[in-house]
């Protein structure tokens, strides 16, 4: 399954990985591809699973992986310039030699629940990365799911992330509907404008849908208010989190959360199960 | 049941020895520590709690993983983990060998910690009963016998004779190697340990902290815990120190961490502890901002967390190092006694 030298018996000891390509996709977000030393991908995953990377001696820390799984020749990580480890990323150039372990935590449902239903994706920012992952995943398998609705907000349009893959093939699928948003108005924008929560209201979707949100803590809050409101159960719509992590194995203690530890009970939440969480995240 | 006078611990000592390294409590500069046994150590069979809980020689305080070297865009990996060697740990007391129970429920549980189950897999856990117990020990409240302690082998002192039990296979085998040191117990010895036992068990009823209450800390209690207003008092006095954790036998939270060698770059994991502010802080922000909020996270972690996810077994086994060791006094029995059921405790 693995081919990136990954030491079999140790989960904390990396494999090894190679950028091979670099894209620009906003003035603070890089889309990073990754592959095996030999090519490929350097593990199988399913959508909204992690990966720990690492460059050496900077840091080490845990991404969602973008790319859909369907994609077999390399994965991709959309990466926001934040901190100490992300600085250092951003300024890599393609044919770096980073370190790579993983997949941790679960996976949105994509094989059990989210099955034959129409899908409804809300996304703020960076949140797209997580989510772009399971909505490639369906546009691959799509006779699997239902209609497709994709809410995508950003403070700009040179902050929304994927721009040209949302513009060049989510856009023009059949089935699916794109609504973009930005906070505030600009030039040459004559798209919506306005908060995602606000715009998701706005919509007014029906509830026979599964919702899956991300974004950042205050966008996902308002936007899980805004479902409510428009009649949503909390047990149709999922999320999924992001706390600070060192082992990804559930042992180093620092995701913990109540009972469960994010980086193998999650990242991936359904908002009734986090409900039963204390409010510490 | 084999017996030795302890006279002769020195023999069974040096023998040991011999073929494999063998810590016990061991006072140095008026502290006592587990140390490797040479002949000229002080030996502290008598002190009822180390300094530190024996957990490191499992989960040590710093440990290489692994190393990389940098060479250009490239980065090649070197696997130089700290190789464990066959150890013997004598003098555990009741309630540190539980510790190791408890440790074995988070790194033994898929996907394994090789480093601890090397370790583990290494080390002969020699107990050693309790016979003066403390006021501030409180491990009977977990159901721990300090009168009958697990490990590999078991041992109790009784006037002036050591008794010597295995309790695994691995104990077993370990003692077949030496057992010419050892006569048998007989009859009489065993009248004489268990008179002994029912002694200590006296004592251990009348200890301040024996009646100490663990109802009301449950699953369902999760979320009345974690709202309890009394969180705000308890932490007020706390320093944020993180001593509690590192002298804890259950603590084992740890960090992951590079630095530069000079040849490379070497990653350690080391012990941390969540009484820490940049325990949880990431580069947009920390859950948990405030010295209540981590107070309050240690202590639901081991009296509600903990025991949720590992069929009710507390993280905690009363040793009462937090009890005599935190600067400002506050401590595990405290805040049990504020939040339990029984508040007037």
């Amino acid at each position: 399954m693995c081919n990136c030298n990954h030491s079999a018996d140790e989960a904390l000891i990396p494999g090894l990985g190679v950028v091979t390509d670099i894209r620009v996709d906003t003035p603070d977000v890089k889309t990073f591809r990754v592959n095996a030393l030999d090519g490929g991908v350097c593990f199988e995953h399913m959508p909204g699973q992690c990966a720990m990377l690492s460059i050496p001696g900077i840091g080490e820390a845990m991404f969602s992986i973008t790319s859909s799984p369907t994609n077999t020749k390399y994965m991709e990580f959309s990466i926001k310039k934040c901190g100490c480890l992300t600085e250092w990323l951003h300024q890599i150039e393609v044919g770096q030699q980073i370190t790579i372990r993983g997949p941790y935590g679960n996976a949105f449902p994509v094989d059990t629940e989210f099955k034959g239903k129409d899908l409804l994706f809300i996304a703020g920012g960076i949140g797209l990365a997580p989510l772009r992952s399971v909505i490639n995943y369906v546009r691959h398998n799509r006779e699997d799911y239902g209609h497709v609705d994709i809410v995508y907000g950003s403070r700009s349009k040179d902050d929304l992330v994927a721009y040209d893959e949302i513009i060049d093939e989510w856009c023009n699928e059949d089935d699916v509907d794109v609504y973009l948003t930005i906070d505030r108005e600009e030039e040459g924008w004559d798209g919506h404008v306005g908060f995602v929560p606000d715009y998701v209201k706005e919509l007014k979707f029906d509830t026979n849908k599964t919702a899956i949100v991300c974004g950042p803590p205050i966008m996902i809050k308002f936007t899980l208010a805004g479902l409510e409101e428009l009649g949503f159960d909390k047990t149709q719509v999922y999320t999924t989190m992001e706390l600070k992590m060192k082992c990804g194995i559930g042992k180093c203690g620092r995701c913990n959360i109540g009972s469960k530890y994010v980086c193998k009970d999650g990242p991936v939440f359904r908002c009734d199960e986090l409900d039963e969480l204390p409010d510490e995240y | 049941m084999y017996k030795i006078s302890t006279d002769h611990l020195t023999e069974l000592f040096s023998s040991i020895s011999h073929d494999r390294a063998l810590y016990m409590p061991i006072e140095k500069n008026g502290q006592v520590q587990f140390d490797r046994w040479m002949e000229d150590k002080k030996v502290r069979l008598d002190a009822l709690n180390t300094v530190k809980s024996p957990k490191d020689l499992f989960f040590p305080q710093s440990e290489n993983i692994v190393a990389f070297k940098i060479k250009g865009k490239n980065i090649s990996i070197i696997e130089n983990r700290d190789e464990s060697e066959p150890f013997v740990v004598f003098g555990v007391r009741a309630c540190d060998a539980a510790s190791f129970d408890i440790l074995d429920m988070v790194f033994l549980q898929d996907p394994v910690d090789t480093y601890y189950k090397a370790r583990r897999d290494n080390g002969i856990v020699v107990t050693l009963a309790c016979s003066e117990p403390e006021e501030t020990c409180f491990c009977s409240v977990f159901g721990i016998d300090a009168t009958n302690p697990s490990g590999d082998i078991a041992t109790w002192i009784v006037d002036d004779m050591l008794y010597w039990e295995s309790l695994t296979e691995k104990g077993e085998r370990f003692t077949e190697t030496i057992k010419d040191l050892f006569e048998s117990a007989d009859f009489l010895d065993e009248e004489a340990l268990k008179s002994h036992k029912e002694d200590v068990e006296k004592i251990i009823e009348k200890l301040p902290l024996h009646d100490l209450s663990l109802d009301g800390f449950n699953s369902e209690a999760m979320d009345e815990k974690f709202n309890s207003p009394k969180w705000e008092e308890l932490s007020e006095a706390c320093i944020g120190c993180g001593t509690c954790t590192f002298i804890c036998p259950t603590c084992q939270c740890y960090d992951i961490r590079d630095y530069d060698t000079g040849q490379g770059i070497q990653r350690f994991r080391c012990w941390d502890s969540c009484m820490y502010s940049d325990f949880t802080r990431m580069a947009h922000g920390n859950p948990r901002t405030s010295q209540v909020e981590r107070f309050r996270q240690r202590f639901m972690h081991k009296l509600i967390y903990f025991p949720t996810n590992n069929d009710g077994v507390y993280s905690c086994v009363g040793c009462g190092r937090c009890v005599a060791k935190c600067p400002v006094s506050m401590n595990i029995v405290k805040v049990i006694k504020a939040m339990g059921v029984d508040e007037n405790v």
